[in-house]
């Protein structure tokens, strides 16, 4: 992430960058929510955005997913302005879990897999292919044996993975996920955050993590944010930082990742 | 039992089972998405059209049907202008569609006005031209809802990650809208404008308890409504009863013996 975006990232469209945020204003009626934001996301950055509820989080994540336009200025993703984009299934987006209705009658297998249908797959049928992706997102975050049970009947933690997988299954180059961690016990949390560090020190994947409380992100990210614009503040570990990106198989390294971490797990197979 | 050779029961029969078939499938959809009432409201809109049919000496269920669809343009028109209240937009239009209806109906008077019909359903004066309208409609709805069912699924179950992969929301939302007034619109004629919401939402009342899956529950909330939709027109030809409103109260009769049996189930476990 560079916060000197204009200079620097002449004008957002050096190639490497995922995100870039430019003079971006946002008012609700005449109240300022996000006022002026410069922010580029590099490449492998990990950032972390906190801030109190009100600070535009929200806001800022809905205009950058497209959900919201901005007042002023100018977002791009991939180099792209934001009206043009069309490359969506390389971003990869886990939603609040609050926002699921326990009463949907969908199951795991029918989440995974609608990860899928994008723009670029209306018209068509599931194919075969589309089927073993989802098998194998399935397998590599630990849910295949859950696959056709109700999402709704599932505890958070599992929830939260089945979104994940569903985020997963495009083999994203930007994954964001919106306050992932609320109503998850401590453990289930840490297990998930190892996880995501795991996916960031390995692979050549960008994170946006959104969120009210950093206490888990911390050791990760440091305690000095890295930028500050009104409420909101962005924590970041830049790409150089990180070592090893082995630039192997997503998905096999998840799963030899949770053999590593889930002795009970493996055991069991 | 010589009523069921007759050409209108017959006709009436063809006509419930195909109303029956295709009111669950867009049902499950509108009631996933927190929009039951929206039944309610095109129909009350529709009743308007049909008074304007009689009015002016014109097909009374085409322009009844034609004004369900106007309205639901104007629906998602509010939908958008009053975010998040969206239930704001249905209480507007239903409101201002009884409103127009009065208005006819008083501007009407002396003319030899069918209304009632409409507003309890005649399922036995549908004519073979109704019987037609109704084929097309079904054909129209069936072909929509299987070319964009994964998409209506995504935005269904997470509008938000459904515009993070690119859907085109607006339309989609504006499909599924207009596809429930054109089931509204005909099916006021089976069981009336004021019973023609339970069509949509019973059923997939029902198929919310014992679904196993989306399409587990699709099949369910169908199998639901044709047992009342048959049920119903069957018990009204033998004992002479209303045959909307005992189509109706089976499918409540469905659902209360479902929650029982649902209780029961878990009170064992």
């Amino acid at each position: 992430m560079r916060t000197d975006a204009m200079t620097s990232v002449s004008a957002g469209r050096c190639h490497q960058c995922v995100v870039s945020i430019e003079n971006v204003s946002f008012q609700y009626g005449r109240r300022n929510v996000i006022e002026n934001l410069n922010v580029s996301i590099l490449q492998r950055d990990f950032v972390g955005l906190v801030g109190s509820n009100g600070a535009g989080k929200t806001t800022l994540l809905r205009m950058i997913v497209g959900l919201l336009k901005p007042t002023r200025g100018q977002i791009r993703l991939f180099g792209q302005p934001i009206e043009r984009f069309r490359d969506w299934e390389r971003i990869g987006y886990v939603p609040q879990r609050n926002s699921l209705n326990p009463l949907f009658p969908a199951t795991v297998r029918e989440v995974v897999l609608s990860g899928l249908y994008g723009r670029k797959k209306m018209f068509r049928g599931t194919t075969e292919a589309d089927l073993k992706k989802c098998a194998e997102a399935l397998s590599a975050l630990g849910i295949d044996d859950i696959a056709d049970r109700r999402i709704g009947q599932l505890s958070g933690g599992q929830q939260q993975r089945v979104f994940l997988a569903r985020a997963l299954v495009n083999k994203p180059d930007l994954l964001i996920l919106d306050e992932p961690t609320t109503g998850i016990d401590a453990e289930t949390q840490a297990n998930f955050f190892r996880m995501i560090r795991h996916m960031h020190e390995r692979h050549n994947m960008t994170f946006l993590i959104v969120s009210h409380d950093i206490d888990l992100l911390h050791s990760y990210l440091g305690y000095e944010p890295k930028l500050i614009c009104g409420k909101l503040k962005f924590y970041v570990k830049h790409s150089h930082e990180s070592e090893n990106c082995a630039e192997t198989n997503l998905i096999h390294s998840l799963r030899e990742f949770r053999a590593d971490r889930e002795p009970v797990a493996a055991a069991r197979k | 039992m010589d009523i069921f050779a007759e050409p209108f029961f017959q006709r009436a029969l063809v006509g419930g089972v195909l109303i029956g078939l295709m009111a669950p499938l867009i049902g499950t959809f509108l009631v996933l998405r927190r929009f039951s009432m929206i039944g309610d409201t095109l129909a009350h809109v529709s009743i308007a059209g049909v008074a304007l049919g009689f009015l002016l000496g014109v097909y009374p269920l085409a322009v009844g049907l034609a004004f369900a669809v106007v309205a639901s343009f104007f629906i998602e028109r509010l939908r958008r202008a009053y975010k998040s209240y969206a239930e704001l937009s249905i209480a507007i239009i239903m409101s201002g569609g009884v409103a127009l209806a009065t208005f006819l109906f008083t501007l009407g008077k002396g003319f030899n006005m069918d209304v009632t019909g409409y507003l309890f359903g005649s399922v036995y004066t549908l004519s073979r031209a109704d019987l037609w309208l109704v084929f097309a409609v079904t054909a129209v709805v069936l072909t929509m809802l299987v070319t964009f069912y994964k998409e209506l699924f995504l935005i269904t179950f997470d509008e938000e990650a459904a515009s993070v992969s690119g859907l085109p929301l607006r339309t989609l939302n504006l499909v599924t809208t207009v596809l429930t007034a054109l089931v509204i619109g005909v099916a006021i004629k089976i069981v009336g404008a004021l019973l023609v919401s339970a069509l949509l939402t019973v059923p997939a009342a029902c198929s919310l308890l014992v679904g196993k899956s989306f399409r587990h529950s699709l099949y369910v909330s169908v199998l639901y409504s044709e047992a009342a939709v048959v049920g119903g027109l069957v018990a009204a030809g033998i004992w002479n009863w209303a045959p909307g409103a005992t189509v109706v109260l089976t499918l409540i009769l469905l659902l209360v013996v479902t929650l029982v049996a649902k209780r029961g189930m878990n009170a064992r476990k």
